[in-house]
C-alpha cells in the first residue's frame, strides 16, 4: 500500500528528527495504499525458515501473513487544501517512490544477471509443492494454478490471523514475530547472499572478517529498522531486505507459478483492500476505531519523521498499536522490519495482503511524505527479476517491465490523489508489468532482433 | 569486445542524452514523470507495430526471402507512422494534464510550459528508442567475440552507437517540432516530422554502407535542431549572446 503521510509526530518527544525515522503521529493525510507487501514478507520469511530448516510453527507463518496486510488509509481532515496540496506535491512524492523502487529493481536485476545461484533450480518452497517438470503443457498449467491457490490461501489465512491478533490486541506476539523475521532476513539471508556473491567473483574471505561484516550489517540494520537511525540508512536497509526477499522468491518459485502468483496476488490485493469485508480494510477500520496507527513496521517511508515519545495521553494507545503493527509485521515473516516508534506504518510486504498505511495523528502538519509497503517493493522486484532471469537473455524485456511498473505506480498515486483513500499498489503495476513482459518477450523481441541483425532503425 | 568498447559505445550513444537529462530534467519531478510516460507511449507504439509485423510474418511463407524483406520494410514504415501517431496521442494527453495542473494550482499558472513538455516528451521517446536499439548490443559487447568475423562490417558497434545518439537527438527535436505544429495547427510541421522520420529509418536500409545512413541522419539532425531552436524562440542573436556569455537580453529558451 502506499501511504501518504504528514510528518507531524507527537511533539512530546524531544526527538531529533534527524535521528528518528518515523513519526509516530502524523496528521491525517490521504494515504496511499500499498500492496500486500507485508503479507508477502511474512510469507517469504516463512519460506526462508523452511528452507533453512527452522521449525516454524504454522502460527508464525500465519502471523507473518497477518502482518502483511496493509492498513487502510486514514482520511484527511483538510479536504480541499489537502487535495490541492496532494496534487501539488504529487509529482515530488511520485519521484520519492520511483527512486527506491528503481534502486531495489537495479539490485535485483544486477544480482540475477551476475550471480548464477539465484537462477538455479534448487528445490521449491513448501507453499508450492507441485512440480512443474511435467511433460505436458496442460499438466504444467494445472500444477502452477494449484501452487498459486495454495500460496494465496496461505496468505489469506495469515492475513486473517493477523487481523484477529490485532483485534484481540496480541501485540507482543506480533512484535516478537516481527523481530524474529527481520533477524532472519538481516543475518541469514545476507550471509547466503554474500557467500554467493563472493563465490561468483572468486573472492576469498576468512570467517572472522565475514562474521564482523555480517554482525555489523545485521546489528545496524535491526537498530535502524526497529528503533532509530538516519533516514537514508533505514531506507537503504529496507530496500536491501526487499531485494533479498525478492531474490528468494525468484529462486524458489517455479516459473509458471511465479507468473500466476503475481497475477493472483494483484487480484487478492485489490479485493482485500477495497471490498468491505476485506481483511486489510477491516484492519484499517479497526485501527481507525482505536485511533492507532496501523502496522508501522515494514513500510518504506520517504520523509523524515519525528519520533514520537508517546507522551500524550493517547500515545499509549498508539504505542500499543505500534506494537501491534510491529508484531503484525513480524507475523508476516518477511523481512518486514518494524519501524521504530510510532512511526507510521511501515509495512513490509510479505506475500500477503497489502496493508494500507494510515496515520492517525492529528498533530500539526509537517513535512509530508509517502509510504509504500515493502511487500510492494518485493513483488515489483520479483516481476522485473523474473523478466531478467527468464527472458532469453533479453534486456529489452526487463526494461519494458521496469517502465511499465513505474507507470503503474504513477497511475496508482494519481488515483490515490483523486480518491484519497487506501488503494492497493499492486494491481495496476503488476498488470502492466505482466502484459509488457509477455508481449515484449514474444512479439517485440523477434522484431527487434530482426532489425538489429540488419542494423535497421525505427 | 572489451570493456573499452562497452563504455565507449555506451557514452557515445547515451552520453549527450544523459547530460541533457541531468542538467534539465533530473531536478524537476514533473519532468521525470513526463519523460517516463513518454517512454511508455513509445513502448506501446512499438508493441502494436511488432504485433502487426508478427502476425504478418506468421501468416506468410518463412522461406520466401523477398517477401520477408518486404514485410520487414512494411513493418518499419508502419512502426514509424505508429510512433508519430502515439506522439500525437501523447500530445493530447499532456494538453489535458496541463489544463488539470493549471486548474489545481494556486496561481492559475502551469508548472510547466508546453514547450518544455514537448522537449521532455521528445526526450522520453528518444531515450526509449535508443535504449531498445542499443542495450542488447551493449550487453553482447561485454562478452567475448570478434566483430565482423564473418565478413560483416567491423564498425558495427560504433556505428550503432552513433546512430542511436542521432536518433535520440532527432526524437527530442521532433518532439518540439511536432508539439509546436499541433499547438499552432501547422500541419506541414507535423508532416515534415513524419517525412523526416521515414527518411531516417529508410536511410538505415543502406547499412552497412554507413555513408548512406549516418551522414543524412546527422544532416537531418542539424536541420531539425536549427528549426526547433528557432521555433523555441532562439535566434542568431540569442546564440551569439549565449556564446559570448553576454548577460543582457532574453536568455535562450532551454534555460527555463
Amino acid at each position: 500500500m502506499i501511504t501518504f503521510m504528514n510528518n507531524s509526530d507527537s511533539e512530546e518527544e524531544p526527538c531529533n528528527e534527524r535521528t528518528s525515522l518515523m513519526s509516530a503521529e502524523s496528521p491525517p493525510v490521504p494515504s496511499y495504499q500499498d500492496g500486500l507487501q507485508t503479507a508477502e514478507a511474512g510469507e517469504a520469511q516463512a519460506h526462508r525458515k523452511r528452507r533453512t530448516g527452522s521449525s516454524r510453527s504454522p502460527n508464525n507463518i500465519a502471523d507473518g501473513d497477518m502482518s502483511d496486510s496493509g492498513v487502510p488509509v486514514r482520511e484527511s481532515a483538510l479536504e480541499n487544501e489537502e487535495e490541492e496540496l496532494t496534487l501539488k506535491y504529487g509529482a515530488k512524492h511520485v519521484i520519492m517512490l520511483f527512486v527506491p523502487v528503481t534502486l531495489c529493481m537495479i539490485v535485483v536485476v544486477a544480482t540475477i544477471k551476475s550471480v548464477r545461484f539465484y537462477t538455479e533450480k534448487n528445490g521449491q518452497l513448501i507453499y508450492t509443492p507441485f512440480s512443474e517438470d511435467t511433460p505436458s503443457v496442460g499438466q504444467r498449467l494445472l500444477n502452477s494454478v494449484l501452487n498459486t491457490i495454495i500460496m494465496i490461501s496461505v496468505i489469506v489465512v495469515m492475513t486473517v490471523f493477523l487481523v484477529l491478533l490485532y483485534k484481540y490486541r496480541c501485540y507482543k506476539f506480533i512484535h516478537g514475530w516481527l523481530i524474529l523475521s527481520s533477524l532472519m532476513l538481516l543475518f541469514l539471508f545476507t550471509y547466503i547472499y554474500l557467500g554467493e556473491v563472493l563465490k561468483t567473483y572468486n573472492v576469498a574471505m576468512d570467517y572472522p572478517t565475514l562474521f564482523l561484516v555480517i554482525w555489523n550489517f545485521g546489528a545496524v540494520g535491526m537498530i535502524c529498522i526497529h528503533w532509530k537511525g538516519p533516514l537514508q540508512l533505514q531506507q537503504a536497509y529496507l530496500i536491501m531486505i526487499s531485494a533479498l526477499m525478492a531474490l528468494v522468491f525468484i529462486k524458489y518459485l517455479p516459473e509458471w507459478s511465479a507468473w500466476v502468483i503475481l497475477g493472483a496476488i494483484s487480484i487478492y490485493d485489490l479485493m482485500a483492500v477495497l471490498c468491505p469485508k476485506g481483511p486489510l480494510r477491516m484492519l484499517v477500520e479497526t485501527a481507525q476505531e482505536r485511533n492507532e496507527p496501523i502496522f508501522p513496521a515494514l513500510i518504506y517511508s520517504s520523509a523524515m519523521m519525528w519520533t514520537v515519545g508517546m507522551a500524550k495521553p493517547d500515545t499509549a494507545a498508539r504505542g500499543a498499536s505500534q506494537q501491534t503493527w510491529d508484531s503484525a509485521e513480524d507475523g508476516g515473516e518477511n523481512h518486514r522490519s518494524p519501524l521504530h516508534g510510532d512511526s507510521q506504518m511501515p509495512e513490509t510486504r510479505s506475500p500477503g495482503p497489502t496493508r494500507p498505511i494510515t496515520s492517525f495523528e492529528e498533530l500539526e502538519e509537517e513535512e509530508r511524505g509517502v509510504k509504500l509497503g515493502l511487500g510492494d517493493f518485493i513483488f515489483y522486484s520479483v516481476l522485473v527479476g523474473k523478466a531478467a532471469a527468464t527472458a532469453s537473455g533479453d534486456w529489452n524485456t526487463t526494461l519494458a517491465c521496469f517502465v511499465a511498473i513505474l507507470i503503474g505506480l504513477c497511475l496508482t498515486l494519481l488515483l490515490l490523489a483523486v480518491f484519497k483513500k487506501a488503494l492497493p499498489a499492486l494491481p495496476i503495476s503488476i498488470t502492466f508489468g505482466l502484459v509488457f513482459y509477455f508481449s515484449t518477450d514474444n512479439l517485440v523481441r523477434p522484431f527487434m532482433d530482426t532489425l538489429a541483425s540488419h542494423q535497421l532503425y525505427i | 569486445m572489451t570493456l573499452a568498447i562497452f563504455f565507449g559505445c555506451t557514452f557515445i550513444a547515451f552520453g549527450p542524452a544523459l547530460g541533457l537529462f541531468l542538467f534539465t530534467i533530473a531536478r524537476d519531478p514533473l519532468r521525470i514523470i513526463i519523460l517516463i510516460a513518454g517512454a511508455f507511449f513509445w513502448l506501446v507504439s512499438l508493441l502494436l507495430s511488432s504485433l502487426i509485423w508478427f502476425i504478418a510474418v506468421k501468416a506468410s511463407d518463412p522461406q520466401d526471402e523477398p517477401l520477408q524483406k518486404g514485410l520487414l520494410i512494411f513493418g518499419i514504415m508502419f512502426s514509424v507512422l505508429l510512433q508519430e501517431a502515439f506522439r500525437f496521442l501523447y500530445y493530447k494527453l499532456l494538453r489535458k494534464a496541463i489544463k488539470g495542473l493549471v486548474a489545481l494550482s494556486e496561481d492559475s499558472c502551469s508548472p510547466i510550459s508546453i514547450q518544455q513538455t514537448a522537449y521532455v516528451a521528445g526526450m522520453g521517446f528518444g531515450l526509449m528508442s535508443g535504449a531498445f536499439s542499443m542495450i542488447n548490443l551493449l550487453a553482447d559487447a561485454l562478452g567475448p567475440g570478434t566483430v565482423g568475423i564473418h565478413g560483416d562490417s567491423q564498425l558495427y558497434f560504433l556505428t550503432s552507437a552513433f546512430m542511436t545518439m542521432v536518433l535520440i537527438f532527432l526524437h527530442t527535436f521532433w518532439g518540439i517540432l511536432f508539439f509546436h505544429g499541433c499547438e499552432h495547427r501547422c500541419w506541414w510541421e507535423i508532416t515534415a516530422v513524419i517525412i523526416m522520420h521515414l527518411t531516417v529509418s529508410g536511410s538505415t536500409f543502406c547499412n552497412p554502407l554507413y555513408m548512406g545512413s549516418l551522414v543524412p541522419s546527422y544532416l537531418l539532425m542539424a536541420t531539425a535542431a536549427t528549426w526547433a531552436y528557432l521555433l523555441s524562440g532562439g535566434s542568431a542573436q540569442n546564440l551569439r549572446r549565449f556564446l559570448l556569455c553576454l548577460r543582457n537580453g532574453p536568455s535562450p529558451q532551454l534555460e527555463s
